[in-house]
């Protein structure tokens, strides 16, 4: 399971970069960003090395931080790809909340980082169907312990 | 109890003594104070058609202003040469008013001020320090004045110098403090600094008052020193401290009833309002001889508690005083006051304590907008979750208020501290366009 931070942000000028500071002063390389936002605030869900390090550090900074399973799945880099999977977990009942995607360098898959329900029962389902569940280890260094 | 005999008495036997003292006091100050014998005159009333306690509703009231511009004496009901003790309000919000006690005024507030101590839960074998400034402030000499009239051992210490208040607590075994509920945290600051446990002293009983405070810091400053918080009230235009005061069950403050008159009402139409509802707490002195005020509008929101009390006092109890007239907004024609809103908010799980109801002007609208920090335990990783809490907020306002007001999600730690506890209300009306 991958641990996900979402970071709340009031929408003022200079606190996504005041976030991206305490993570990178603290030297937790991020993988994958994404801001929702609204007129008034946004959340800035991240994943990033050692997530429960890196949340200490943001909250002594300030910052309302929270910590959220979430999955990811390699998902074939072709037309109908993404399609399917989130078909597979429709067809399951399995609601997904919100989901993005990265793509490492030099893989041929992309990975879908997935907010979803039962974060338990969507894994199952996509490995039962063949498809890559991403460990934490091969996306960040998981915190010690 | 410290005058069981009055502090029990039937609600009819009261009310037959607070109407007979009240007409004694109507004909007194009609004739000896130029002011009140105008002010009855405008409204065409003479004292003796007062033949009800409802009646009182049609004698004028008075502010604080008329004690301004009586600035020293003007309304004083005795001549001078009666008066044995003279305080005055502080004057932080004007001209100072000049308030004059006779021998007997001295009498019955130190009987009151022992009631207040027994209200307390203190005895003739405690130790009292008194922390409240003695001066023309009425707290240091009012509290010191009960506390000897109860038979305690009574410290003198007055106001400052906080590392000797915390040498003589522990020197002395101080059981009973009273001060301010901020000064008292103060104290117990100073002490720990000092590296003494205040908790592990005889202390055991705060009587604090002569400020505004919350059941959150009265939890507070109760677990700082160990000890037992009791809320009183008074101000020196009425008599000083020992006008009301909590008792052992600590729900709301018995009024004195039969020395003072206490009316709720709304500051707008000037009408009383049901017990149960909040207003302006008007009193009326029965038995003061040196300066009785008559309907006098002391600023201060509070409402009734109704119910009898489980201490056996059948004396009325006014909620703690939770803010004043002057706080009070209009939100599209509702009369609002910040400690309403404040309420409704400390109701609200997950949200408590970290609010703050923000007022500001639209124009020339009163607006009210309240912040809610954004905390680890709110599950607010999606938008529709902290969406549904700000509906929750707003709905509960509307809902208990009947007015609307923006609710507005901020970063942990954007709320303004101060003595350790948030500032709840913050107002920005003033700001901008001139001086309030």
């Amino acid at each position: 399971m991958i641990e996900q931070l979402s970071v709340f942000l009031e929408n003022e000028r200079g606190r996504l970069a005041g976030m991206c500071r305490v993570l990178g002063d603290a030297g937790h390389d991020m993988r994958a960003l994404v801001v929702a936002d609204t007129t008034e605030y946004g959340v800035a869900r991240v994943i990033c090395d050692r997530p429960r390090e890196a949340r200490r550090a943001l909250e002594a900074a300030g910052f309302a931080v929270s910590l959220t399973s979430v999955v990811a799945v390699e998902v074939p880099d072709r037309p109908g790809g993404l399609a399917a999977v989130l078909e597979l977990l429709d067809h399951a009942d399995v609601n997904v909340e919100y989901l993005y995607c990265f793509l490492r360098p030099g893989a041929g898959a992309a990975v879908d980082i997935l907010r979803v329900g039962d974060v338990e029962k969507a894994a199952t389902l996509l490995q039962e169907a063949g498809l890559s569940v991403v460990p934490a280890r091969s996306v960040y260094a998981p915190d010690e312990g | 109890m410290f005058q069981p005999e009055l502090e029990t008495m039937s609600r009819e036997a009261l009310e037959r003594l607070q109407l007979s003292r009240l007409r004694t006091q109507l004909a007194r100050v009609y004739v000896n104070v130029p002011l009140y014998r105008r002010k009855f005159d405008e409204a065409g009333l003479r004292p003796e058609q007062i033949e009800s306690l409802d009646d009182i509703r049609r004698v004028p009231f008075t502010v604080k202003d008329d004690l301004r511009s009586a600035y020293p004496f003007g309304m004083f009901a005795v001549p001078p040469r009666d008066v044995v003790r003279v305080h005055s309000s502080s004057g932080t919000t004007g001209q100072i008013t000049v308030v004059g006690y006779t021998r007997g005024d001295v009498e019955r507030w130190s009987d009151l001020m022992a009631r207040t101590l027994v209200c307390a839960g203190a005895t003739a074998d405690d130790i009292v320090q008194v922390t409240y400034g003695y001066g023309l402030f009425t707290g240091g000499l009012g509290a010191h004045y009960g506390s000897e009239r109860l038979g305690a051992m009574t410290i003198p210490v007055s106001g400052g110098n906080t590392s000797r208040q915390v040498q003589i607590m522990k020197d002395f075994g101080v059981t009973v403090l009273a001060c301010t509920p901020s000064y008292a945290l103060l104290i117990a600051e100073t002490a720990a600094q000092m590296g003494i446990d205040v908790p592990s002293l005889p202390l055991r009983i705060g009587v604090f008052g002569a400020e505004p405070w919350s059941e959150a810091m009265r939890e507070q400053v109760e677990k700082a020193m160990g000890i037992r918080a009791i809320d009183i009230y008074g101000l020196s235009e009425v008599m000083g401290p020992g006008v009301a005061s909590e008792c052992s069950e600590r729900h709301g403050l018995h009024v004195f009833e039969d020395h003072f008159l206490i009316e709720i009402i709304d500051p707008v139409t000037m009408e009383p309002v049901p017990d149960g509802e909040q207003g302006e707490v008007v009193f009326t002195t029965l038995t003061k001889e040196a300066l009785p005020v008559i309907r006098y509008r002391t600023r201060d929101i509070s409402r009734i508690v109704t119910g009898e009390c489980a201490c056996g006092r059948t004396f009325r109890r006014m909620e703690r005083v939770t803010g004043r007239t002057d706080d009070m907004l209009i939100i599209r024609g509702v009369n609002v006051y910040p400690s309403q809103i404040e309420q409704v908010l400390m109701g609200i799980e997950g949200i408590a304590p970290h609010y703050q109801v923000v007022l500001t002007k639209r124009g020339s609208m009163d607006a009210v907008e309240v912040h809610v920090e954004v905390g680890p335990e709110m599950e607010f990783d999606e938008i529709r979750e902290l969406e549904s809490l700000q509906k929750k907020v707003a709905a509960a306002i509307a809902g208990a208020l009947a007015v609307s007001v923006a609710v507005k999600l901020v970063e942990p730690k954007s709320i303004q501290r101060s003595e350790g506890k948030a500032k709840r209300v913050l107002d920005l009306r003033g700001e901008g366009a001139g001086p309030r």
